[in-house]
């Protein structure tokens, strides 16, 4: 796995294990916001969505709105 | 302080709280009811001749020295075993009584070398000070009989035993029985031919089924059992209170010195974490300290491919300033991080995250704590708001219920484990603790001398979040959860959301068993038995964290313990055992990349201004780098300089091919170390560190408490760790003055409001403190969420079992899981470096029968162990500890390098690595792996050193 790969494994396993929380989007966004540092989160939205489950993707989208809107 | 033994009253401390007055020698005496009258006399100051009593062991009565006169009773009894009684008259100096002591000494020296000048112990011999204190001055017999001349026993490589030397007081015995729980020693023979023996008479200390945890050693009044350092040196004549250096019990120590040599460490009767006890690692394996292979030179070399150079300190921090300024200029601030160790103090732990933060101006500071127990810190903080456990130690003392989970304390925590054993076997009339063990090894706890497992639950590694949830379902379906502890101390829909999930048809045991391989009604059994039996207490370790699902585990015990109302109060609890011996220190003191001293987040505006205007810089809101995304940052080319104190990433850190890629991808790799580690075979820059014995600090163990650790001798490399970071972070430009390690806590309590009130001042009256130290709580916090949780309610979370993704297939049809062993401590890099290689010399693979069987494989056969990851060899062992399907070994030997096979793949929340399940082959083996031939080549280069003087 490259760091990319590596990357969208990991969100993918972060949003697997908070599918049951009552907001899987907003908790899978701010894990990531709390866990990962500034070049990972780069790398994720410069990434894009593909290969990513639709929670995890709904929260890099959610995550990097927010990085633009700020 | 001239050297004294500690004190010994003779029998043990009586805990009741009535007390009882009694009259002796003239004197009025007050002590708890139930105290012997020998202890009540020790008390006061009076000292009743005795052998066959010391107070780790209950009373004996068998030596006959220690008789007293009592009024209105006939005879003279022993005091030791008569207990005292409201207004009872004692006298225990009589002519009576002496006459008889003279002659009960006279026939013990009838039977006993003379050879007191020579003696090991002389000096320091029970035996020799008793027959000073009746007087005796002749021996009448002309014994023709005895049990003298007879051979010595070598084998233990810590301490000899010489039989002719023994009084057959049995101390030794009652201590393996009582205090170590092995049951190793016994009696063989009778009158003269009386011998102690290790086991059967074939056995020799070493081959038998002892532990030499010197238990033993300390009860001997004689030089019977005698370490082999005081026999080459002499007795102490100074001692130091310290605190070990090893694994997360953090056992309390007497450093007995002659001059600034050790001349052994004895185990403190007043240390609160280990009362008394002491394992083979802390009691004898300190070699390492002196060791040849120690470095005591700063070296440097522009690249890994040239040998060393020694330089001076003041080149060594220039040059490295300059190194770390260069790439900070050429790549930026963020290519820079730390590692801090979970061997080193919370001093220096604290200096290197603030090197880290206010010197490189990022937050790239990762601990080991991050491969270990970043999840414990993930769960309980999410669940009960605090990242630690939430007992002491001697809460196991009110547990009804024992329940191990991924922890094999009487290898990984022997002292711990020892108390565990002792509550298990019932003591005073009271009945033993049941015991669950979840575990997919038949560990020793699981069956060892008078205790049994109520419940072993053999799972498939990787299932754990299974197993816990169907143990939820069993407990919430047949209405075992405590609702009213739920209703006062936690969220109720979050309750009843969980209750809910769990209680789902599909996590019932019958349903998960193809799953975890758990039998159903087994599970059923221990679910009821931990939910109804009384005071429940969960010990878990790594089996448990390093997974893919570590952090939800732990929520799973979290959700377990509050669903049962098993938390805030003595006798129950969740209790992480840590691996190392400031894990729980290391992760308080903001090494994580994430988190601020205390476990405030980055992010906190508040939090991250207090430390702001205390240091003088504006810090980075942004988490950094965690220890794998360092390796991977580095890999793409963007992390280029790594500051790692105390730890080897590169034996510890699994798939090793990968850390290797990351450490040479680095322009400045700077190894703080003992010795050339493995991760120094890739550094630039080595700066030679102290041991525990050599410098002064704090470790915190895993009952949060804040233990002294005090210098005994002065450092070999000139200078303490925690003064090396100081002068690295004084070569980079910044105004740092410490002067002592006490002024680093004074700023750690300032900064940190649960450590408000610990201060060294308060650690040296206390002895130790428990986190959290404050206005409300000056003594200190045995017992965690007594009166609610530290996060207000209690969170139950929902824990899906979710599979890892490293499966098995026909490729890889094996589960390998790793762990440690007793003798051995982490990478091995101490205890490897002591006489303890003689227990466990290398890794060994252990495979069920039937595994082997199918692959022609027999005990002590060369096999390949191979993953996705990479492959190894190692040594096979049969045995039906392990499942079939299911291989172990060890990760204690570089050679081995257990972790070239483990995979990448990690927990969710933490990325702590799934270190226990990853699928492998094995395979028979004529020799070495390419990677071990290779690396070994690679070990050589690297550690040659130009200056043609070998390094010592």
């Amino acid at each position: 796995m490259n760091s990319v790969e590596r990357l969208v494994h990991m969100a993918n396993q972060i949003a697997t294990n908070l599918a049951t929380d009552a907001a899987p989007v907003a908790a899978v966004a701010d894990h990531i916001q709390q866990f990962w540092d500034p070049r990972m989160k780069k790398m994720i939205f410069a990434h894009g969505t593909a290969g990513l489950s639709p929670v995890a993707a709904a929260a890099i989208s959610l995550l990097a709105d927010a990085q633009n809107g700020a | 302080m001239t050297y004294q033994p500690q004190k010994d009253f003779g029998t043990p401390e009586s805990r009741s709280p009535d007390a009882v007055t009694l009259t002796i020698d003239g004197r009025e005496v007050t002590v708890p009811a139930g105290s012997s009258v020998m202890r009540a006399a020790s008390e006061q100051g009076t000292s009743i001749p005795k052998l066959c009593a010391t107070d780790s062991v209950k009373s004996f009565g068998s030596c006959r020295l220690c008789l007293v006169e009592i009024d209105g009773r006939r005879g003279t009894p022993a005091s030791c075993t008569t207990p005292v009684e409201p207004g009872m008259v004692v006298r225990t100096q009589t002519p009576h009584l002496a006459k008889l002591r003279k002659g009960v000494m006279e026939l013990y020296i009838s039977d006993h070398p003379l050879d007191c000048l020579t003696c090991a112990a002389n000096g320091d011999c029970e035996l020799q000070d008793q027959a000073g204190a009746v007087g005796l001055r002749d021996v009448r017999y002309d014994v023709q009989a005895t049990h003298l001349g007879q051979e010595k026993d070598h084998s233990n490589p810590y301490f000899d035993f010489d039989p002719s030397k023994c009084i057959a007081c049995s101390r030794c015995i009652r201590a393996c029985d009582e205090v170590q729980g092995t049951l190793a020693l016994t009696m063989e023979g009778r009158g003269w031919d009386s011998k102690i023996s290790a086991g059967l008479a074939s056995d020799n200390f070493l081959e038998s089924e002892c532990v030499s945890c010197g238990a033993c050693v300390q009860a001997c009044p004689t030089a019977t059992l005698v370490e082999k350092k005081v026999v080459e040196v002499g007795t102490p004549e100074r001692s130091v209170v310290t605190t070990c250096a090893y694994c997360g019990v953090g056992c309390t120590f007497r450093a007995e010195m002659r001059g600034e040599q050790l001349v052994r460490m004895v185990p403190y009767k007043d240390g609160k974490a280990n009362r008394g006890h002491s394992c083979v690692k802390g009691r004898f394996a300190w070699g390492y300290a002196q060791h040849q292979e120690r470095i005591l030179k700063p070296m440097i070399r522009k690249s890994i491919s040239d040998p060393w150079r020694e330089v001076e300190w003041d080149e060594a921090f220039a040059y490295t300033a300059s190194e770390l300024k260069r790439i900070s200029a050429k790549y930026g601030r963020n290519a820079l991080g730390g590692i801090t160790s979970s061997r080193c103090t919370n001093e220096e732990t604290f200096l290197v995250q603030k090197l880290v933060r206010a010197g490189f101006g990022n937050n790239n500071v990762d601990t080991c704590a991050r491969v270990c127990h970043s999840p414990t810190g993930y769960g309980l903080k999410t669940t009960f708001g605090t990242s630690a456990g939430t007992q002491d130690f001697d809460s196991v003392e009110d547990t009804d219920v024992i329940l191990i989970i991924g922890a094999n304390p009487t290898d990984g925590h022997p002292v711990f484990a020892s108390r565990m054993k002792r509550r298990l076997r019932g003591q005073d009339g009271r009945t033993g603790a049941k015991l669950i063990v979840i575990d997919p090894r038949r560990t020793d706890i699981v069956r060892s001398p008078h205790i049994e497992a109520q419940h072993h639950l053999p799972l498939r590694p990787g299932t754990n979040v299974a197993v816990l949830t169907a143990m939820a379902h069993v407990i919430v379906t047949e209405g075992l959860a405590d609702e009213a502890f739920i209703r006062e101390r936690c969220d109720w829909d979050e309750y009843s959301h969980w209750a809910e999930f769990v209680s789902q048809s599909r996590n019932s045991p019958e349903n998960l068993q193809p799953v975890t391989l758990v039998d159903a009604e087994e599970l059923r059994a221990a679910a009821r038995l931990y939910a109804t039996g009384g005071n429940g207490a969960i010990y878990y370790g790594l089996g448990v964290t390093e997974h893919s699902q570590g952090s939800s585990t732990v929520m799973a015990i979290a959700n377990l313990a509050m669903a049962t109302g098993n938390i805030g109060r003595r006798g129950v609890g969740v209790n992480p055992l840590r691996g190392q011996n400031n894990v729980q220190g290391a992760c308080d003191m903001g090494s994580f990349p994430h988190e601020l001293a205390g476990y405030r987040h980055i992010s906190d505006g508040t939090a991250r201004k207090l430390f702001e205007d205390d240091w003088g810089v504006t810090l980075d809101p942004e988490p950094g780098l965690r220890i794998p995304n360092m390796l991977d940052a580095a890999v793409d080319g963007v992390f280029k300089a790594l500051y790692c104190q105390g730890e080897d990433i590169l034996q510890s850190d699994p798939n090793t091919a990968h850390v290797s890629a990351g450490l040479a991808a680095m322009e400045c790799v700077i190894v703080h170390d003992l010795f050339l580690n493995e991760t120094a075979n890739y550094a630039h820059i080595f700066l030679p560190g102290s041991t525990f014995l050599e410098k002064n600090g704090t470790f915190t163990n895993a009952e949060r408490r804040i233990q002294p650790v005090r210098k005994v001798m002065t450092p070999m490399n000139g200078l303490e760790d925690w003064e090396v970071t100081q002068r690295l972070a004084q070569a980079m430009g910044l105004d740092w003055n410490y002067t002592h390690p006490s002024e680093i806590m004074d700023e750690i309590a300032r900064l940190t409001p649960t450590f408000a009130g610990v201060s060294f001042a308060r650690i040296d009256e206390a002895g130790s403190l428990q986190w959290p130290v404050t206005a409300d709580a000056p003594d200190g916090s045995p017992i965690m969420h007594v009166d609610g949780f530290v996060r207000g309610k209690g969170k139950f979370v929902v824990t899906d079992y979710v599979p890892t993704d490293e499966k098995t297939g026909p490729r890889f049809p094996l589960l390998l899981t790793t762990g440690r062993i007793l003798s051995q401590y982490n990478v091995g890099a101490q205890t490897r470096r002591t006489e303890n290689v003689a227990w466990h010399p290398e890794d060994l693979l252990e495979i069920h029968p039937v595994d082997a069987e199918d692959r022609g494989v027999k005990s002590g056969d060369w096999v390949k162990l191979a993953s996705r990851a990479g492959e190894t060899t190692l040594r096979a062992t049969v045995t039906d500890r392990v499942a079939p399907g299911v291989v172990y070994t060890t990760f204690h030997h570089a050679v081995t390098q257990a972790n070239v096979v483990t995979t990448d793949f990690s927990d969710w929340a933490t990325n702590c690595p799934e270190y226990k399940v990853t699928a492998v082959q094995i395979s028979a083996s004529n020799g070495p792996t390419e990677w071990q031939e290779e690396y070994e080549a690679l070990s050589t280069r690297s550690r040659r050193v130009e200056t043609g003087i070998a390094a010592e």
